[in-house]
């Protein structure tokens, strides 16, 4: 009994140290972003590798999942009579819900873990010291701008998301399936109200910081050569869809 | 003058360096050997402030390394420049930016003096210009430590560390890093810690040889003396006997 009791206190002390140290490291590298040599190259270069080469992964995921919605939300919606409430169905869903989560989800896998492969090598091949030696804050050159990218490029990409996730919908609901084109769209204007695109933009905000300080984080402490890349790696992709999540959870509950 | 006093480092518990006390004299080149896994590369990261030792004292010119912090850590470590083991050269830029790195990050100089600068190097690396265009992934082994060299030349820094410089080279190569090494030293006359277990080749450059062992330096004189040294473990290594410390 008083090992299992040790034990969970070994485990919610190591839980709170590991807390503390990301919440600073967040802290330090978004502070470094205020203090000279700004580096807008550098961020615009993360905005690329981030947010701009993940556009087509977030096109097609948002295709295709517009058009389930729209097939299920029909099918759905007919069994009450309600065909035309599909274009509300279809939106509130994806500004509310679906479209930050699965932007996020996706830009985890695909760029998270880039982003933890990437800082994790310049870790165990001492080019992250090497900059230390010359002077060269490690977290300013290497990290903020991730942060800032990831800041910046998430809400983008969620707001690409909705737009084609609405259009998939569409395409289904109203091209197939023969849906008035004029009840989709309006009923979509009546129904969505600033509150359910604030709620959008602020969990995309917030899910994007998540990703990048994950990824950022786990790859700038890696250790142990390639086998700790690899880890960390896996690490960063479930990690950050745990905590996107339970993110989710948080902040639907204070927007409802 | 550099100066490390008393220095303990331990790593979960195992000490690597108990109580090393060691000067490098300015203008020298002092090599530190030892076998694999001692602790030397442990040794010159604390020089630079990579590692916090656990006790002790790293004096550059009379100031703690160990207790800067801030603009004063930020000012000492410009004076330093480091040759990392494998090169540690930046996989996201060329051989030219990598080398054009220090100059563009602390200095205003313009982007013609840059190139010049970075042409000059090459050049004493006996590097084309048209390395310059590669990226470190293009390059081999030895071409990677001149690079890194060349990038750790750049600033002209008083102080160079060299992390292991000819490891995994082939002979030829060895020797033309280390005749680099003395030839850029008899031109800029810098401060080197060179960590490095290649015997006998290391006392060709070395003017001070330091020996560690069991986290302590067992032996500190010139290249001449310490191949005639009374100490058994000294003798083992230098003459590279099977598992000395077994024995």
């Amino acid at each position: 009994m008083v090992a299992f009791i040790q034990l969970l206190g070994r485990g919610v002390l190591n839980w709170v140290r590991e807390t503390g140290r990301i919440q600073l490291f967040l802290l330090q590298g978004l502070a470094l972003a205020f203090v000279p040599p700004f580096r807008p190259r550098r961020v615009l270069q993360e905005i690329n590798q981030i947010g701009v080469k993940s556009t087509l992964i977030i096109l097609l995921t948002a295709l295709f999942t517009g058009m389930v919605l729209g097939l299920q939300g029909y099918y759905t919606l007919r069994k009450y009579g309600s065909e035309g409430a599909l274009g509300a169905a279809v939106a509130l869903s994806l500004i509310r819900e679906m479209g930050p989560v699965l932007t996020a989800l996706m830009v985890s896998a695909r760029a998270g873990s880039a982003v933890t492969a990437e800082v994790g090598i310049m870790r165990i091949t001492e080019q992250l010291d090497a900059l230390d030696t010359m002077a060269v804050n490690p977290l300013q050159y290497v990290v903020m701008p991730k942060l800032l990218a990831g800041l910046i490029a998430v809400p983008l990409l969620t707001a690409i998301f909705d737009v084609v996730g609405i259009l998939g919908g569409y395409l289904v609901g109203v091209v197939l399936l023969g849906v008035s084109s004029g009840s989709y769209f309006s009923g979509m204007v009546q129904s969505v109200v600033p509150l359910d695109i604030n709620g959008g933009i602020v969990k995309s905000l917030v899910f994007g910081l998540t990703i990048i300080l994950v990824a950022s984080y786990k790859g700038y402490h890696t250790e142990h050569g390639a086998e700790g890349v690899s880890r960390a790696t896996n690490q960063t992709v479930v990690l950050s869809a745990v905590l996107v999540l339970a993110w989710d959870y948080l902040l639907t509950s204070f927007f409802m | 003058m550099i100066q490390v006093i008393d220095l303990h480092k331990s790593f979960n518990g195992q000490a690597v360096l108990d109580g090393i006390n060691l000067e490098i004299p300015t203008g020298k080149i002092t090599v530190v050997i030892g076998k694999s896994g001692v602790g030397k590369s442990v040794l010159l990261k604390h020089l630079i402030g990579l590692l916090k030792p656990d006790r002790g004292q790293v004096l550059v010119d009379g100031l703690d390394i160990t207790k800067l912090q801030g603009r004063k850590l930020q000012d000492l470590k410009r004076r330093f420049a480091v040759l990392f083991q494998g090169g540690a050269l930046f996989d996201s830029l060329n051989v030219f930016e990598n080398i054009a790195f220090p100059l563009r990050e602390k200095t205003r100089l313009p982007e013609t003096e840059i190139r010049r600068r970075v042409h000059e190097r090459l050049e004493q690396m006996n590097l084309s210009l048209e390395a310059g265009g590669k990226f470190p992934d293009e390059l081999s082994g030895g071409m990677k430590k001149r690079v890194a060299l060349a990038r750790a030349m750049i600033q002209e820094p008083e102080i160079i560390l060299f992390d292991e410089p000819v490891t995994g080279l082939d002979p030829p190569m060895s020797n033309t890093v280390f005749h680099l090494i003395k030839k850029t030293h008899a031109v800029s006359n810098y401060t080197a810690l060179v960590v490095a277990h290649d015997i006998p080749e290391v006392f060709q450059i070395a003017d001070v040889v330091a020996m560690l062992h069991h986290g302590r330096i067992i032996a500190c004189c010139g290249p001449e003396e310490i191949q005639h040294h009374s100490d058994p473990v000294v003798q083992s290594f230098i003459r590279g006997e099977p598992d000395f410390l077994e024995a």
